[in-house]
């Protein structure tokens, strides 16, 4: 505590000043403000695409900022490269591990900066020197061991000692905690008591809440790319986050009345997914039925992405069931899933939903190779999808000069708005919208709502993934809430709000959960 | 610049650049070994032009033209088919022994010589896909490992023993001769020459043709070039990525196989010691200078085909005529150099033109952030 007091005197160890940086078409930070002190934990929590890792990269020294000013304490500094934010003492640990497996601990931390006595490798000072780093910050690893023989927790702490042996007196962690189980997560928590007591800074990138709250000693929110604010984390709570977050100014997604038949469309039965000994979905069940929204609320990255790819058939269960309609398709390939009447509005829309360097009506065919109008047997309809692109566009409010641009080249709105009217051009019969009007303006974001009510209305199923809250709660006709890869309690949309929403999200009390 | 105008611009203005540059670099080195760089160009352009080499160059660039496509299939999906050589060497011996070993009436005959190309080529190409999909091999391994086994398989196979015979009035040794019925008559494309154009060049433009019309038109096509473009989304699409890798590596193979035809069936009719070697790493380069486009790699084949056989009178003028490889070789490295610069430029420019048509070229609504980070 001492040390965070007179650090307040002190200048600040790192300033970010009215940082803007814009991609082509994109802008990802905008009048970002931050301060952090020294001896201090500093969270920065935003959903995913909110521009936490645009801001990490601009602090080292990965890009340059277009605009605004960075001050590193209290020196203004200019970064090109990675190697200069090392020099201001600026280090950076990366979400994936960056180690050579089949080198020892102590090559790795020593890999890149190699002390040497003339032509050879200087192992005894080198080795001298992470001891007494270890022994000083409580990071107690071998420095002979094999790093493929580490756990991740200890692979984490051989990333933190790489960076401090470089001189780093600020530590960026990006997501630190997304890898480790919860015993590694409160090892992790007590080093980094040891590094704040030692003086240094740390920025802690999070979207874990809870998390957030037990270890910052202050935390900055951003949203859409800007700071929102910074709080403390004894006045705030994880429901205040998640509305920082999120933010609720946006327009009400209300249905009215319901338009749920008898039908199921899509059944879960006891869907379970492991992956390298993790699980990653745990007995999920449920059933969504013709014209029925089926929201999933949770904290990002708690296994929303792996039901929706596992639903998409892009990974395989390793327990359970999944029916379509009269069909098991637990084993079908994603094609034939397609085929079936399963329509998907991707998470990721860069990664998962488009070709950037294709043409729009190139786009069009994607996901849809196999059905008409893009093809005709085994060849495309090249005639047919073009026409059905400029129905798209056009029906859909895509700002484009034309179809023949390549998809990079328009906004992100204008990207979601193609994609939501490619998936719903096939007429499915069950349609996963994971966060369809992320990164949309207020007036498309209405326009999607629009057209995901009377789609229902028609007796579509939706699977509806978002992290705007009202949004969850405007649209589902059943609201389920996913914590570490289970559903953990199902809510009743027409009576929750969103601050109970949230702690249920981050696992506090309602476990059990309420009536629906 | 119209849309469809500026990109045949574009897509012309790198390989020129490239072809400059290294146009340059090598009378750099032609001045300063004490060659006139002007005499040297135009000496090769004489000959060059002679009909006599026009021919040569066309059945150079025939075969080429192959080469570079099967690499081409590969590529448009990032695979890289580093194997193209050994494929075609192997495809080759085994066609002619066959070709030489069987009677039938001339087309079913030729049928049978080209399909044993074909289907020996995909074999070879198939092992490295399939190792690549059931074991993650790196195909760029498997496929130079697979080079240097073909190599052993036909040193072995081709001996007095085995597959081979001796070729009458030497001492080079080759597979019994394809008969009559087995052979692709030549034709006399170029006036005024006194050889003629392999016949096989029909079957390359068909080849090329279905090479452009699978690409472009097909579904399964359209899966190639998506799993190239973002695998992730094609995946998503519902594409199957193992099954691609296989069938690729298979068609990749059997184009291979049909590069060494045009000189097995029509002029050598035998493979022996002396087949030419090192065709499948031309296509390679090739493939980069054409830029997997079936109309790209016939340009670059004829150019790569005319610097070689245009410098055949470069050693009667006392030039080296290594000095076209160096050239070959700068092409190649300042045509990836140019292709990466013009794209990059041209993503900037369509994604500026948006803006400007939009009205929004500076697109600072945070609205657009989720497509960040």
């Amino acid at each position: 505590m001492r040390a965070v007091e007179t650090a307040q005197q002190a200048p600040k160890a790192v300033e970010l000043r009215n940082i803007t940086k814009r991609f082509p078409g994109v802008v990802a930070n905008k009048d970002i403000n931050l301060a952090v002190s020294r001896g201090s934990v500093h969270a920065i929590v935003g959903e995913n695409g909110a521009g936490k890792s645009t801001l990490m990269k601009t602090l080292y020294g990965m890009h340059r900022p277009d605009e605004g000013e960075i001050f590193v304490d209290g020196q203004k500094v200019v970064m090109h490269s990675p190697s200069d934010a090392i020099e201001h003492g600026i280090g950076m640990v990366h979400q994936h591990f960056k180690l050579a497996d089949n080198f020892t601990v102590l090559e790795n931390i020593i890999l890149g900066s190699e002390p040497h006595r003339g032509p050879a490798l200087d192992f005894a000072a080198a080795r001298e020197r992470i001891v007494r780093i270890a022994a000083d910050y409580g990071l107690e690893v071998d420095p002979d061991a094999l790093v493929e023989d580490l756990g991740v927790g200890d692979r984490q702490r051989v990333e933190i000692l790489k960076v401090l042996y470089r001189g780093a007196r600020t530590l960026i962690l990006d997501e630190p905690t997304a890898v480790l189980v919860p015993q590694e997560v409160d090892e992790l928590f007590e080093a980094l008591g040891g590094l704040k007591a030692e003086g240094l800074a740390i920025l802690f990138i999070s979207h874990k809440l809870d998390e957030v709250l037990s270890v910052a000693d202050e935390i900055t929110v951003i949203r859409r790319g800007t700071t929102v604010a910074t709080v403390d984390p004894k006045e705030v709570t994880a429901q205040q986050l998640a509305e920082l977050m999120v933010g609720s100014e946006l327009p009400s997604p209300e249905t009215r009345e319901s338009t749920v038949t008898e039908t199921p469309v899509l059944a879960l039965e006891g869907v379970g997914l492991t992956h390298d000994g993790r699980a990653l979905l745990s007995d999920i069940g449920f059933t969504i039925h013709a014209g029925e929204v089926l929201g999933i609320a949770g904290v990002e990255g708690n296994g929303q992405a792996e039901l929706v790819e596992t639903i998409m058939g892009m990974r395989q269960p390793t327990a359970g069931t999944i029916r379509l309609g009269d069909s098991e398709i637990t084993s079908w390939s994603t094609r034939a899933r397609r085929e079936a009447g399963i329509g998907y509005i991707p998470e990721d829309r860069i990664r998962h939903g488009l070709l950037l360097e294709a043409p729009l009506w190139e786009n069009r065919i994607l996901g849809h190779q196999t059905l008409p109008p893009s093809a005709k047997g085994l060849l495309l309809d090249v005639k047919a999808a073009k026409a059905d692109t400029e129905r798209i566009v056009a029906e859909y409010d895509v700002r484009t000069p034309g179809i023949d641009v390549l998809a990079g080249a328009l906004s992100g709105g204008n990207q979601q708005k193609l994609i939501v009217g490619r998936e719903m051009s096939s007429k499915p019969r069950l349609l996963i919208a994971a966060h369809p009007t992320r990164g949309v303006d207020v007036g498309a974001q209405a326009g999607i709502w629009d057209l995901l009510r009377d789609a229902r209305a028609n007796g579509l199923a939706v699977l509806l993934i978002s992290a705007d809250l009202d949004e969850l709660i405007g649209l589902s006709d059943t609201l389920h809430v996913i914590l570490r890869g289970r559903l953990v309690a199902q809510v009743d949309p027409a009576t929750v709000t969103p601050e109970q929403l949230g702690s249920a999200m981050t696992g506090a009390g309602q476990r059990g959960g309420t009536a629906a | 610049m119209s849309g469809r105008l500026g990109r045949v611009v574009v897509a012309l203005v790198a390989p020129l650049l490239a072809i400059a540059f290294a146009v340059v670099v090598t009378s750099i080195i032609l001045a300063f070994t004490g060659h006139p760089p002007f005499e040297v160009f135009s000496t090769m352009i004489e000959y060059g032009t002679r009909p006599r080499t026009v021919t040569l160059t066309v059945n150079s660039a025939i075969t080429y033209y192959l080469s570079a496509l099967a690499v081409a299939i590969g590529f448009k999906m990032n695979l890289f088919n580093i194997g193209v050589d050994g494929q075609y060497r192997l495809a080759a011996m085994l066609a002619a022994a066959v070709g030489g070993a069987v009677s039938l009436p001339a087309p079913l005959h030729v049928a049978l010589i080209v399909l044993v190309a074909m289907a020996v080529g995909a074999f070879w190409a198939g092992i490295a896909g399939l190792l690549r999909t059931s074991r993650g091999v790196s195909e760029v391994i498997s496929t130079i490992m697979l080079n240097f086994i073909a190599t052993g398989i036909v040193a072995y196979l081709l001996a007095p023993d085995r597959l081979a015979e001796p070729i009458a009035g030497s001492n080079n040794i080759g597979t019994a001769p394809i008969p009559e019925s087995g052979r692709i008559p030549g034709l006399s494309l170029i006036p005024g020459s006194s050889n003629e154009v392999y016949g096989f060049i029909i079957l390359a433009a068909f080849v090329g043709a279905a090479y452009w019309f699978t690409l472009s038109r097909t579904r399964f096509g359209f899966d190639l070039r998506a799993t190239g473009a973002n695998q992730a989304a094609a995946v998503a699409s519902g594409v199957n990525v193992k099954k691609m890798v296989v069938t690729t590596m298979l068609l990749s193979g059997a184009v291979a196989g049909l590069v060494g035809m045009p000189q097995l069936l029509g002029a050598s009719y035998t493979y022996s010691l002396d087949f030419p070697a090192g065709l499948g790493f031309t296509g390679i380069a090739i493939a980069l200078l054409g830029r997997n486009s079936p109309i790209g790699i016939a340009f670059a084949a004829l150019l790569w085909g005319f610097l070689e056989n245009s410098a055949q009178i470069l050693d009667l003028e006392g030039i080296p005529k290594e000095i076209v490889q160096i050239m070959q070789g700068v092409i190649v490295l300042s045509v990836v150099i140019a292709y990466e610069l013009v794209r990059r430029w041209q993503v900037r420019r369509v994604a500026s033109n948006v803006g400007k048509q939009l009205g929004t070229a500076d697109e600072s609504s945070p609205a657009t952030t989720g497509a960040s980070a």
